[in-house]
């Protein structure tokens, strides 16, 4: 408020200074700004390069001892502060990286150690299937060998009927053609029979 | 005033009247000097207001101080380099002083100082003693040889050497007649055209109509003349710039 009422009266003093000013009585040859030797101008010329050197150097002491390091304190203290803000936004990048490679590392991990503990377990598990079927293939192994031989030794009992019941035929049909049996000789017959036809 | 007879009055707007009574004719303080006190009232009063804010975000008028801050303090770093920053308050002066200057003779019944050419010269011969001051100390004697370049023939120097110390002085004179010049030139084609304002706006019927004319030229021509305030403290403030790049550096 104060400031803007300060304006105000400065704006107010201007049109009236210029305007309230008397104007010279004697009148100006030429361009004002050259007339050194008029009786008005000249002093008024010579006076305000004097005031000028007087206020220039006026502004330049509040320059550059006053307005210019405040202003150049405040831009300064923003440039720090912007500095110290990207070093920390810098920082929680860094951080965060860190923080994201970790992650990434531990998800490779656990992706690692499961996938191994599948493997192993599926390794457990085939080991497991093929030990089981190699103990039903053992077992039906036993059991088709058993049958085998279970076989073997019904023909071989059958072989055995054959020639009792081979040797009985025979003394059956002798003694209805010949009235006597040579038990001895059918006996060696159906040997050499069963030989001929490779039934032994 | 303008009008006087109907003529074209475009220079008595550049005399000097004393204000401030008896005392200001006294002391030879005219309005002109007012005006300079407005400017560094002003333009110190934009610093301190801008610095007193000192807000980390700054609002507008802080960050116009800011910028006017940040582009000199650019100009001269690029300039003069970084021996430079001790001439950057100034430099910031020369071209505050001559910037307010010119923007505030475009206000009404305003006087525009830098339309005097005693005021142009006075500040391009402070700008001069200053640079050459500011040589003389960092190189001593060694200074002089700025009018000799190295390597040159020495039987040229007769030549050479006159030259050189011509156009050294003649800074003073392109500095202080370029704006001299530049804003003298605007004022008068501004006052020139608002009097055929006046002129034909009181040709009866058709005057208002005619005069449209010149008033549109008048506006084109006022911002063509805060164009020519701002560049105009710009050269004056990059010249000073190279002048102290010059004396820092020795070419």
């Amino acid at each position: 408020m104060r400031r803007v009422t300060t304006l105000a009266a400065l704006a107010a003093t201007l049109p009236i200074a210029a305007i309230a000013a008397p104007t010279g009585s004697i009148p100006v040859e030429g361009m004002p700004q050259l007339a050194f030797g008029h009786p008005e101008q000249g002093p008024l010329l010579i006076g305000q390069i004097v005031w000028q050197l007087i206020i220039f150097g006026a502004l330049v002491y509040i320059m550059a001892y006053v307005a210019l390091p405040r202003v150049g304190a405040v831009i300064e203290n923003r440039a720090a502060r912007i500095n110290a803000d990207l070093e920390a936004a810098q920082a929680a990048k860094t951080e965060a990286d860190a923080a994201m490679a970790a992650h990434r590392a531990a998800t490779d991990q656990a992706r690692a150690t499961a996938r191994a503990e599948v493997a192993t377990a599926m390794q457990a598990a085939q080991a497991e299937s093929d030990a089981k079927a190699a103990a039903l293939n053992e077992r039906l192994n036993a059991q088709i060998a058993e049958a085998e031989a279970r076989i073997d030794a019904s023909r071989t009992a059958a072989m055995g009927a054959l020639r009792s019941v081979a040797t009985d035929t025979t003394e059956a049909l002798l003694t209805k053609l010949v009235g006597r049996v040579d038990r001895a000789a059918v006996d060696a017959a159906v040997t050499r029979e069963l030989a001929a036809r490779g039934r032994a | 005033m303008a009008v006087e007879g109907k003529t074209i009055d475009a220079l008595s707007q550049f005399e000097l009247t004393p204000i401030l009574g008896a005392v200001g004719k006294a002391v030879s303080f005219s309005q002109s000097n007012l005006f300079m006190l407005v400017a560094v009232a002003l333009s110190a009063g934009l610093m301190l207001a801008s610095a007193r804010r000192g807000a980390l975000v700054p609002g507008r008028l802080q960050a116009l101080g800011e910028s006017a801050y940040e582009f000199i303090a650019g100009m001269v770093r690029d300039q003069v380099g970084d021996e430079g920053k001790k001439y950057f308050p100034f430099v910031f002066s020369v071209f505050m002083f001559v910037l307010f200057g010119n923007l505030l003779g475009m206000l009404p019944y305003a006087f525009t100082f830098t339309s005097h050419i005693a005021v142009t010269l006075a500040l391009a011969v402070v700008v001069f003693i200053t640079v050459t001051v500011v040589a003389l100390m960092r190189h001593g004697m060694h200074f002089f040889s700025y009018f000799f370049p190295e390597g040159a023939p020495v039987w040229l120097a007769p030549i050479i050497i006159p030259v050189e110390v011509i156009s050294y002085f003649s800074r003073v004179v392109s500095l202080s007649v370029r704006l001299f010049a530049n804003m003298v030139a605007g004022h008068v084609m501004l006052k020139v055209f608002a009097t055929f304002v006046v002129l034909l706006g009181g040709l009866g019927a058709v005057g208002p109509f005619v005069a449209a004319m010149p008033l549109a030229v008048n506006v084109a021509l006022v911002g063509f003349e805060f164009l020519v305030a701002f560049l105009q403290a710009y050269v004056f403030a990059i010249l000073t710039s190279i002048y102290l790049h010059d004396a820092v550096h020795l070419h």
